[in-house]
């Protein structure tokens, strides 16, 4: 260690240099993100079986998966699910309501309505913004190439 | 073999996700809305379908398919009540997850304490 040169002092603290994560971090989000997928489709065949049609088993995976995304949030376990997975936690729409509870719990002492109900919607506000908007945009599109014709 | 479908196509979009989120300097929330739209889009267009048919919730589950929802709704409305169905039909085929989001998002910040950041 004493005796390095300038130049193998460069070279051995490159080494010691981490290299960049990418290929663990795709890796993370790949587990994670397609374990709650496979746990959102668990979900849909129950109930499916249950008797449902598709468009309540929509509306009743998406509510179950809301509910665990904001328990597990609450506990402070979604945040460790959310640094192991990165991209892989926060894309499923258990990371869409951890992004709602966040903030929310965060705030929380600023009071029931400047603090919780409205931080609840720093993240979600702009999702709704733009997917309902977008939403309105697709049907009168529909609506206008249709009648077109 | 269908949880595998689920679990290869949601794993892929959280991957697409990654490499946004490592290669920009996009945070976490600009790729929930972007992934949204996105859905939008491409439900709109009749693109994002053949990947719900095939990788089932793994195409769903992800906001991608919030978005491809609230397309299917718009035109759905569209198609049964014309405009007015196009404004209501959105927030109708997502309304279960909208709803879920607000209530438990509301009872969990009063149960639970923040824990502290390291």
């Amino acid at each position: 260690m004493e005796n390095m040169t300038n130049k193998e002092y460069q070279q051995y603290a490159e080494k010691k240099i981490p290299k960049p994560t990418y290929f663990k971090n795709m890796l993370m989000a790949f587990l994670v993100g397609g374990i709650i997928c496979t746990i959102g489709q668990l979900i849909r065949n129950w109930l499916f079986n249950s008797g449902l049609d598709e468009k309540a088993v929509a509306g009743g995976t998406s509510i179950i998966l809301v509910f665990i995304g904001a328990l597990l949030t609450g506990l402070g376990v979604y945040d460790k699910i959310g640094k192991i997975g990165g991209a892989g936690a926060a894309i499923p729409i258990t990371g869409f309501s951890n992004a709602i509870v966040s903030p929310a719990m965060e705030h929380r002492t600023e009071g029931l309505i400047f603090g919780v109900a409205s931080k609840m919607f720093i993240i979600a506000g702009p999702v709704l913004v733009y997917g309902v908007s977008s939403s309105v945009i697709v049907g009168i599109l529909y609506l206008l190439l249709t009648k077109g014709r | 073999m269908e949880f595998v479908r689920a679990f290869i196509v949601g794993g892929l979009i959280c991957v697409v996700g990654q490499i946004i989120l490592d290669h920009t300097k996009l945070t976490p929330a600009h790729i929930l809305v972007s992934f949204l739209t996105a859905g939008v889009v491409l439900g709109g267009i009749g693109l994002y379908e053949p990947l719900v048919r095939f990788g089932g919730a793994g195409a769903t589950v992800p906001i991608i398919g919030f978005g491809y929802a609230l397309a299917q709704g718009a035109i759905e409305g569209a198609k049964a009540n014309g405009v007015i169905g196009a404004f209501a039909g959105g927030i109708t085929s997502t309304a279960g997850g909208i709803a879920a989001a607000i209530i438990f998002g509301y009872i969990m910040s009063l149960v639970f304490k923040p824990k502290t950041k390291n």
